[in-house]
């Protein structure tokens, strides 16, 4: 078991185009750091000095982690985390 | 004003829905709805809700048509190439229904302008392709108290949520900040599947009736994420975020004002 991470579109070349990923449970900063380790360069897309960037959500399963303790949101086997980016496109 | 015999026939279907009845199909007709941008996800909403008998439609658009529009923006044709997106849609939209007034505001929108355009209106539909105008048309719908229904795309996937000020979340409180310049791809770069915006519109299209219908559950305090290629829908919760610096409990963003630069997504 591990925690289950749906991959947004716009951040799917850096997974080799996989949409769902697993990482490993503890806190949403060390999941993300895990991420990286198989993914290089999806933390730095997500986040800046250890903080999540502003315009990126992270959700544990339908909870944002801002309203939880943000990077030290704890997530456990079994969580699915949805990484969700703003976009802007209309046209 | 009663319905014509020709109108209880176009409007049957809608009529005949106990949500609905003669009595929405009248809030229908009675309703103003202003889209911001004619293109991928303002075509379909305005066409959906042309058929649907929405009384006046506002179309603010500033571009004309060009051949790779046609790829996705379905008001618009090879008879309108080179002619402004809100002159295209409108003649698309009354030729369909006569009953709708269509205003076509070939405007681009601004902090200067925003508020005298939407003043007039019921619910406001964002299609628009930059962050900029996203987040100007999110503070001028927080500070006039319009119900907004805010749709976005990008290769394939969609967003969509509900915005009613003094009751739910703002944009500002799903997302803080637009990305910095640079770090996204140009909407132009991006590429879009050309049926992404159908049913990212479509989406946009229904919340905008069942606010003037006053039915069902809005997308309110949520986001809706659709992934074509996986199949997926999903609904995230929006909380309203009290630190909100515009419609929070102490808002910072009092006046409107325009950002620089334009950009796509992460
Ligand atoms: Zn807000």
């Amino acid at each position: 078991m591990a925690v289950k991470v749906k991959i947004p579109v716009p951040l799917q070349r850096l997974t080799q185009g996989k949409e769902e990923v697993e990482g490993a449970a503890g806190t949403i900063i060390s999941l993300v750091n895990d991420l990286d380790q198989q993914y290089p360069g999806l933390a730095e897309r997500i986040s800046e000095n250890g903080k999540l960037r502003r315009f990126v959500n992270i959700y544990v399963n339908e909870e944002d982690v801002r309203f939880m303790k943000n990077e030290e949101t704890e997530v456990k086997d079994g969580d699915e985390i949805s990484i969700v980016p703003a976009i802007a496109g209309g046209m | 004003m009663d319905f014509s015999e020709e109108q209880l026939m176009r409007y049957s279907r809608h009529i005949i829905l106990p949500e609905v009845g003669g009595k929405g199909q009248k809030k229908i007709s009675n309703a103003k709805v202003l889209m911001i941008g004619a293109g991928g996800l303002g075509c379909p909403v305005g066409y959906y809700l042309a058929a649907a008998g929405v009384g006046t439609i506002g179309i603010v658009d500033n571009d004309e048509v060009e051949l790779s529009n046609l790829q996705r923006q379905i008001a618009h044709s090879m008879n309108t190439l080179g002619v402004n997106k809100a002159d295209s849609a409108k003649k698309t939209f009354e030729a369909l229904n006569t009953d709708v007034n269509v205003i076509a505001i070939k405007e681009r929108i601004n902090s200067e302008n925003i508020l005298d355009l939407m003043k007039d209106y019921d619910i406001v539909v964002d299609g628009t392709d930059n962050f900029p105008t996203r987040y100007l048309i999110n503070d001028a719908c927080v500070m006039l108290n319009k119900p907004l229904v805010s749709g976005a795309i990008l290769r394939f996937e969609g967003q969509v949520t509900t915005i009613i000020p003094g009751q739910g979340h703002c944009y500002r409180c799903l997302f803080e900040e637009p990305p910095p310049a640079g770090l996204v791809p140009s909407c132009q770069e991006a590429g879009v599947l050309g049926v992404l915006p159908g049913v990212i519109g479509a989406l946009q299209a229904t919340e905008v009736l069942k606010l003037i219908i006053g039915k069902g559950k809005p997308l309110m305090n949520q986001l809706l994420i659709y992934d074509a290629l996986g199949v997926d829908f999903r609904k995230v919760k929006v909380p309203k975020n009290r630190d909100c610096p515009v419609c929070g409990e102490n808002p910072t963003i009092t006046n409107l004002t325009d950002l620089p630069e334009e950009y796509c997504s992460i």
